[in-house]
């Protein structure tokens, strides 16, 4: 039996407005707990809540970029559900008239292809606040600085097949959200968290399988490890006669399994209703209009641009535009050093592994894009080779000045001098008797590949810094004189 | 000294005929030997308003006094006092010091008005009777063993008693207007969004609105001049400039178009009270108005629209207290639930939690589109049968209360004996219109109030029609007896 997974994620993203949505205390993250709370966050009897513009603002934006209706009115609705986190027993959010409406996005998956998924709706609503279970004794502690902070749920249609299409996916929202600058996206500190609705049925059925919702995944990682493991957990339950029960669960990463959480909580009713403290938000067409033409460039249309523009393949322009940072700083590189494909080539390559390796992001690179673009310059000149280059670089990462004083400082300058050359030449093909009769004996078509012998020994001699091409043209002329 | 309105208190103040701090020492001295029997106050703040009267008396020396500059008031306990508890007549909120001022406090604090202390109220402002308060029933003042309407009972006997001139009060289905006509005071009811709801505690958010009790029309317009503002706190507040509505008082009122509908008179109204009411229209007549019979042709669905869409809204806005964050904490929780459990099972009363209950039930999964939503859908039909009717008139008047003030414990047992009590005055809130109510005359020697309903924002002409038949009669100078 063949069997198909069929995924749907809602993904919520905190905005990083200034204040919270209903009030005017802070967002920022990581205060003392409780300092960032002020009477309406703590829900003090008698106080209202006020609207933040700003936060409207933003969730215009993501429906813009996300080709979606935008809700020219809506509504706040209280979700009622007691829990010590959620100060006034109701969550103000959107139901049944959503700022954002139905959209699409088209994601791009490792193989190159595309797809388009399909989004229900994305509403605003307030953020609760956190349960503190450690350090209280056999207690829980309460902080309420998160409580009230705006966010958008953005709720996909079940169009995804894979784990890799909703990793791609999710990818998509966080570099829209990034692109728009309408969230920091940060997910270790939860600024966008998913849940997966989970799924699986026989290839070719029409009829949805009974789904399972995992709760709180905080990672790209968790998020494709989670939904392979529920996915397979079903089908090896239907498999052996089972069914699936549509439930809650939970990913515990230690162990990579789902767990169910207890029924109780799915049971709730939540007994929705329109605020009262809150009149429907009335958007006009103008001011959709304005936020429309401030809209930055998207990933989509930088992409493309990249492709067109640099000569970029779809899948370097795809990766270098999946980050706004990383498609900026690559830009700035392209543009000093004039070579945009060695620019792509060092911004995937050495650069992406020594943030990598060092854990850090492109806005904190240890390298410079005008460092960077300065070593391409010298690479282009031939000052100095691509090989030369990565040393280069290494030194540059340590913070020891730019490509032109390391390659003075630790001579590293390219030895294009024709004499030497020649010199190193001779010396080596005087050193290797017994390879120059090989290369003599060997048939005309083998011997190119032969000739990595030499260039090779040449290169040690010279400590890299040898002109490569020129190597290539006085080694093949002196060797061929031997024939 | 403490027959006088708010009206001659100012004028008093200004002609330097008493000091703030001799009227202030003299009416708490009066709370003090006579509260006892009303228990209209829930906490006095003698000291506090002593320093406030002290203050206000250097202003007025001064010669740059604000308009209430000096004059005593009360605030119902729904209105969040800085540094002062406020309790919203529930063990809840028993130990409960806001750290910040309702609008309407503060309105009253810019304009130099001395606050004596928080009245006495139905518990979180549930009731017509000021009998389900946490701190005890408030008596009426007219006859100590009768309840003097509620929920804001203490608001309007504390007026009735000649203990202060003027209170603030709240209303979401007549709060402010049943127990000013069972006290033989003037209440007067805003028009939704008119008055901040920052810092009132809610009850019935989409119904709340604070407004002023106090003993003339004219006093009442000088209160509503200061208590009414827009306020960015409050989603809900009408940005709308304020006004002074006492200028229109002395307006002639020849000609005026009072529209008197006929669902008003019918079964349930007290005979006597409905002959008053008769007398009042007949003085209205005789001024000059003209009577015009009109239909509300949905006024039967207002009581039941009103007891889906208020305990909803008050199932959700009483949520937050569930014992975590202040207010009322049981002893000794087992764990989470049952700290939520005992919480609110101590710290609400009876009708606070049969309210939570039919609210929570309303809004439920298979019953919301049954229960709210067509309460929803005939609160738009009461409103329309009002729009229609001011196409034809100017106000509307009738009865404020189908019966006058009635015994203490007489209805609790029965608690939609209790909601029909506000048959005449739900609609109004329903409706988000104005409505006042007004002494005219006595049933059974009990007081008897005239409700007038005014169009959108037409307070000014409320107030207006209302001081011209005080001036024309003198039904609100009758203080009640043992106040004497």
């Amino acid at each position: 039996m063949e069997w198909e997974v069929v995924i749907g994620l809602e993904v919520h993203v905190q905005l990083s407005t200034q204040s919270k949505i209903f009030s005017g205390a802070s967002t920022a993250f990581g205060a003392e707990p409780n300092t960032q709370a002020c009477a309406v966050d703590l829900a003090m009897p008698g106080t209202l809540p006020v609207p933040n513009e700003e936060a409207f603002r933003y969730a215009v934006m993501f429906g813009l970029a996300m080709n979606a209706e935008i809700g020219k009115r809506s509504v706040f609705e209280r979700k009622n559900y007691f829990y010590p986190d959620l100060p006034k027993g109701y969550q103000t959010t959107q139901l049944e008239k959503p700022i954002v409406g139905a959209g699409k996005v088209e994601i791009h998956l490792e193989d190159g292809s595309s797809k388009t998924v399909r989004l229900h709706h994305a509403h605003l609503e307030e953020d609760a606040g956190k349960s503190l279970h450690e350090d209280f004794h056999g207690m829980s502690g309460i902080d309420l600085n998160r409580a009230g902070t705006p966010l958008i749920e953005i709720v996909s249609e079940p169009d995804m097949r894979s784990a890799a299409e909703a990793v791609a996916y999710l990818k998509k929202i966080h570099s829209i959200v990034t692109y728009l600058g309408i969230s920091d996206g940060d997910m270790s500190q939860g600024s966008l968290r998913c849940d997966a609705n989970v799924s699986v049925r026989l290839k070719g059925e029409e009829e949805l399988g009974t789904r399972a919702e995992i709760k709180n995944l905080n990672s790209f990682r968790f998020i494709e490890k989670a939904i392979k493991v529920e996915a397979q957990r079903q089908i090896d339950l239907i498999e052996d006669g089972g069914k699936v029960v549509q439930e809650t669960r939970l990913y515990d990463s230690d162990k990579n399994e789902t767990r169910s959480m207890r029924s109780k909580e799915v049971a709730n009713d939540y007994r929705y209703f329109p605020c009262p403290d809150l009149l429907p938000v009335v958007l006009t067409d103008e001011y959709v209009d304005i936020i429309r033409g401030e809209l930055p460039e998207l990933p989509d249309a930088k992409c493309a641009r990249f492709e067109k523009d640099y000569g970029l393949s779809a899948y370097d322009a795809d990766q270098l535009t999946q980050e706004r940072a990383t498609a900026d700083y690559f830009e700035q590189v392209a543009a000093k050093s004039g070579e945009p494909k060695l620019a792509a080539n060092w911004v995937m390559g050495e650069l992406a592994a020594l943030l990598n390796r060092e854990e850090k992001s492109i806005a904190d690179s240890p390298v410079s894009a005008e460092h960077l673009a300065g070593l391409i310059a010298r690479i282009k000149d031939n000052t100095i080779s691509s090989k030369i280059a990565k040393q280069v670089f290494e030194v540059m990462a340590n913070g020891d000045g730019d490509a032109d004083a390391v390659i003075e400082a630790k001579g590293l300058k390219q030895v294009s001098d024709t004499g030497a050359i020649e010199k190193m030449v001779d010396d080596v093909i005087a050193a290797s008797g017994a390879q120059v009769e090989n290369y003599r004996n060997a048939a005309p078509d083998k011997r190119p590949k032969m000739m990595g012998y030499f260039v090779g020994q040449i290169m040690k001699a010279s400590k890299g810094q040898a002109n490569p091409q020129m190597i290539n043209k006085i080694l093949k002329d002196k060797l061929d004189a031997l024939l | 000294m403490h027959q006088l309105t708010i009206a001659e208190i100012i004028r008093g103040l200004r002609e330097k005929q008493f000091s703030s701090v001799e009227i202030t020492s003299h009416l708490l001295e009066r709370i003090q030997q006579l509260d006892g029997q009303y228990n209209s106050f829930i906490t006095v703040t003698g000291e506090q308003a002593l320093r406030e009267a002290a203050a206000a008396d250097a202003r007025l020396a001064e010669g740059n006094a604000p308009a209430m500059c000096g004059v005593p008031i009360a605030h119902k306990d729904i209105f969040c006092t800085n540094g002062v508890r406020t309790s919203c007549g529930s063990k809840m909120l028993d130990n409960f010091v806001p750290p910040y001022d309702a609008t309407v406090v503060d309105n009253f604090l810019q304009a130099g008005a001395v606050s004596l202390g928080k009245t006495n109220m139905d518990e979180f402002a549930m009731g017509s009777s000021n009998e389900s308060s946490y701190y005890g029933p408030v008596k009426n003042p007219w006859d100590l063993e009768r309840v003097p309407g509620g929920s804001s009972g203490g608001s309007a006997a504390a007026v009735a008693a000649q203990l202060v001139p003027g209170t603030t009060a709240s209303d979401t289905g007549g709060s402010i207007r049943q127990p000013a006509a069972l006290t033989g005071t003037t209440g007067l009811k805003p028009t939704y969004g008119r008055v901040s709801r920052w810092g009132m505690i809610a009850f019935a958010s989409s119904l709340d609105q604070g407004g002023p009790i106090a003993r003339t029309a004219e006093d009442a317009a000088l209160m509503l001049s200061v208590m009414a503002s827009s306020d960015k706190k409050d989603s809900t507040c009408l940005d709308r400039p304020t006004q002074d509505y006492t200028a229109n008082l002395k307006d002639s009122i020849q000609g005026l178009k009072i529209g008197v509908p006929k669902e008003y008179f019918g079964e349930g109204l007290d005979s006597e009270i409905g002959a008053r009411i008769q007398e009042a229209l007949r003085a209205y007549e005789k001024l000059g108005a003209e009577l015009v019979e009109i239909s509300l042709p949905h006024s039967k669905l207002a009581v039941p629209a009103y007891y889906v869409i208020a305990p909803a809204e008050a199932s959700a806005n009483l949520s937050r207290f569930d014992g975590v964050r202040y207010g009322y904490r049981c002893e000794n929780p087992a764990d989470l639930r049952d700290l939520y459990m005992r919480s609110r099972g101590e710290g609400f009363g009876e009708e606070v939690k049969r309210r939570i209950l039919v609210g929570s039930y309303a809004l439920s999964a298979g019953y919301y589109d049954a229960y709210y939503n067509k309460a929803q859908q005939v609160r738009r039909l009461i409103k329309q049968d009002f729009v229609d009717a001011f196409q034809k008139v100017d106000v509307i008047m009738g009865p404020t209360a189908p019966n006058p003030a009635f015994k203490l414990g007489e209805k609790n047992a029965d608690p939609v004996a209790m909601y029909l009590e506000d048959i005449y005055t739900i609609a109004t809130n329903l409706a988000g219109l104005p409505g006042m109510s007004l002494p005219c005359g006595f049933a059974h020697n009990l007081p008897v109030g005239l409700q007038i309903t005014g169009n959108y924002l037409d307070e000014a002409r409320m107030l207006n029609v209302a001081h011209q038949f005080q001036q024309a009669s003198d039904w609100h100078t009758k203080a009640a007896p043992v106040a004497e």
